[in-house]
């Protein structure tokens, strides 16, 4: 008792450390990253001569960014932004439409195994690569415009919705569906019955999320030229016209905003 | 309960009749807003690109294999500036969002009225734009390279962490504070003491994820001149090299799924 107390007393009380418990690999792991870091710093080599020219356009830009200019490319701002909103909408719709029977296949505990092991490998496929790859590729199919946006939309759509269906499917509640199957239902009954009411307020927040993000990626996708306002951004940034790409990322804003709590604003009325 | 005589011609349903009603007409309006939207949409599209994309998706595939592995070697230095990118945008923009969310927490916030309504559009501003977008407005500003790249990656993450950590700050348990305080903490020792020990796990992870989703972007950044491996992606592509795209496009996925896998056990280790 005596022993534990005595030295206790000349010590002060030192904070544990956080995560590594172990004092030799917080030195390595901590020192491993801090000689990564002056690596990475010494591998960037900076022009200092263009970043000090770049000063003078980003001070224009922000002039831009404040005094937005609307109405002299109103036109195309206006094409863009239909664009954009209509390949949301269509891509959305087709997506979800198609990503539910790939959702229902490759849930394990409703479809039969090479059923699962075909959608299992869509999703994988359509996850593994962003958007922009896809546009890449889908341009180049399907030419220049609004359409290859929408396909590489619902391309997209169908990875995020189909592997969160699945998922959740897979977590339903088991007795539901014996009690519907105890009733002497078919599969498709089972399906109607006992997983559709528990998976349906999931999808449908799923769903309206999709579209968030489906209105955010299609405004990027116009840079390889899938169609949208990206495009027109990208245009008027090349013709150095920051008082229309000022105007443009105001709009952007405000209808990401708009879909954001307008989507959160549905998903709270329905779950 | 008195039945009355009609009882037994009533059939069960989930809803009440108006609310029948609402519902069809929900599903009419999407039906509508869908067609109309598709018309839009495909107003430019020029059905003869659309039909003859089987065989261009073939002729393509047919480009680009066998890839060029050869072309492997040029990748080295790109891919470790894309990786420099990812990681340094994610410590800038996360040294960034700490402050920015503090700033934004309801119980953190120094000023309620003025600094708190500021972080937030500040978080809201940086999350609705993309970092292609970013990127694009920068690669003007201050130049092609990679500099650009390490900000836009860095300004996009601002808006993620900052949302998760301020939300996670706001969720914090009172009681821990409140047992903090009655040992007459200043308001430093506050934050050190009560708050920053509950969200660490929490944020430690969302920086990590964060890290993983800039990797996959920053592979992108190139095409809109930000350095990295979509530069070669772009000069592939100009040049309609498709067995080098191919080549750069197994890479990307690699990489992509390499990062993954690094995030998901280093966020297993530490939650």
């Amino acid at each position: 008792m005596v022993s534990a107390v005595a030295p206790a007393a000349s010590r002060r009380w030192r904070r544990p450390p956080v995560f590594i418990k172990s004092r030799f690999w917080r030195i390595a792991i901590y020192g491993g990253f801090f000689a990564y870091l002056v690596m990475a710093l010494w591998s960037i080599d900076l022009d200092w001569t263009r970043i000090v020219q770049g000063l003078d356009r980003g001070q224009r830009f922000i002039e831009g960014f404040l005094t937005p200019d609307f109405t002299s490319r109103w036109r195309d701002i206006r094409q863009g932004m239909v664009e954009s909103i209509t390949m949301t909408v269509c891509a959305s719709v087709v997506g979800i439409l198609i990503s539910i029977p790939i959702g229902i296949g490759a849930a394990r505990n409703i479809a039969p195994w090479p059923v699962h092991a075909v959608c299992r490998s869509i999703i994988a496929i359509s996850r593994a690569f962003q958007e922009i790859i896809i546009a890449i590729l889908f341009v180049a199919m399907f030419g220049f415009g609004p359409f290859a946006g929408f396909l590489t939309l619902s391309f997209a759509t169908i990875g995020f919705i189909s592997k969160l269906l699945a998922d959740d499917i897979e977590e339903v509640d088991e007795a539901q569906a014996e009690a519907i199957r105890a009733t002497g239902a078919g599969w498709w009954q089972i399906v109607n019955y006992a997983i559709q009411p528990q998976v349906m307020p999931r999808l449908i927040g799923l769903s309206l999320y999709r579209v968030d993000i489906n209105f955010r990626e299609s405004s990027v996708i116009g840079i390889v030229g899938a169609g949208g306002i990206g495009a027109t951004l990208n245009t008027s940034m090349e013709r150095y016209d920051y008082d229309t790409a000022g105007a443009i990322l105001i709009l952007i804003i405000i209808f990401v905003m708009l879909a954001e709590y307008g989507s959160s604003h549905i998903r709270k009325r329905v779950q | 309960m008195p039945i009355g005589p009609d009882a037994a011609d009533k059939t069960w349903s989930k809803h009440t009749r108006r609310g029948e009603w609402m519902i069809w007409g929900g599903w009419f309006a999407l039906a509508v807003v869908f067609v109309l939207s598709w018309q839009v949409m495909n107003e430019r599209t020029i059905w003869a690109f659309v039909e003859d994309a089987p065989r261009q998706g073939a002729d393509l595939l047919s480009r680009s294999w066998p890839p060029r592995w050869d072309y492997l070697g040029n990748l080295w230095q790109p891919l470790w500036d894309t990786l420099n990118m990812a990681t340094l945008g994610t410590l800038l923009g996360t040294a960034m969002a700490v402050p920015l969310a503090f700033m934004a927490a309801r119980n953190t916030s120094p000023s309620l009225l003025f600094l708190r309504p500021v972080a937030l559009f500040i978080i809201v501003a940086s999350r609705s734009i993309n970092s292609l977008i970013w990127a694009l407005l920068l690669v003007a500003i201050i130049g092609p390279g990679i500099l650009a790249g390490i900000i836009a990656i860095a300004l996009r993450s601002i808006g993620f962490v900052g949302k998760l950590l301020y939300e996670s700050i706001e969720e914090i348990d009172e009681t821990q504070v409140e047992a903090v305080r009655a040992t007459g903490a200043g308001q430093l020792q506050l934050i050190d003491y009560a708050i920053v020990p509950q969200v660490l796990p929490a944020f430690v992870g969302m920086t990590i994820f964060r890290w993983d989703i800039n990797i996959r972007e920053s592979t992108i950044l190139g095409l809109v001149g930000a350095g990295g491996i979509g530069l070669q992606l772009q000069g592939s592509l100009n040049t309609l090299a498709w067995s080098q795209v191919s080549v750069i496009f197994a890479v990307i996925l690699l990489t992509v799924i390499v990062a993954e896998w690094v995030s998901s056990k280093v966020r297993r280790a530490i939650i």
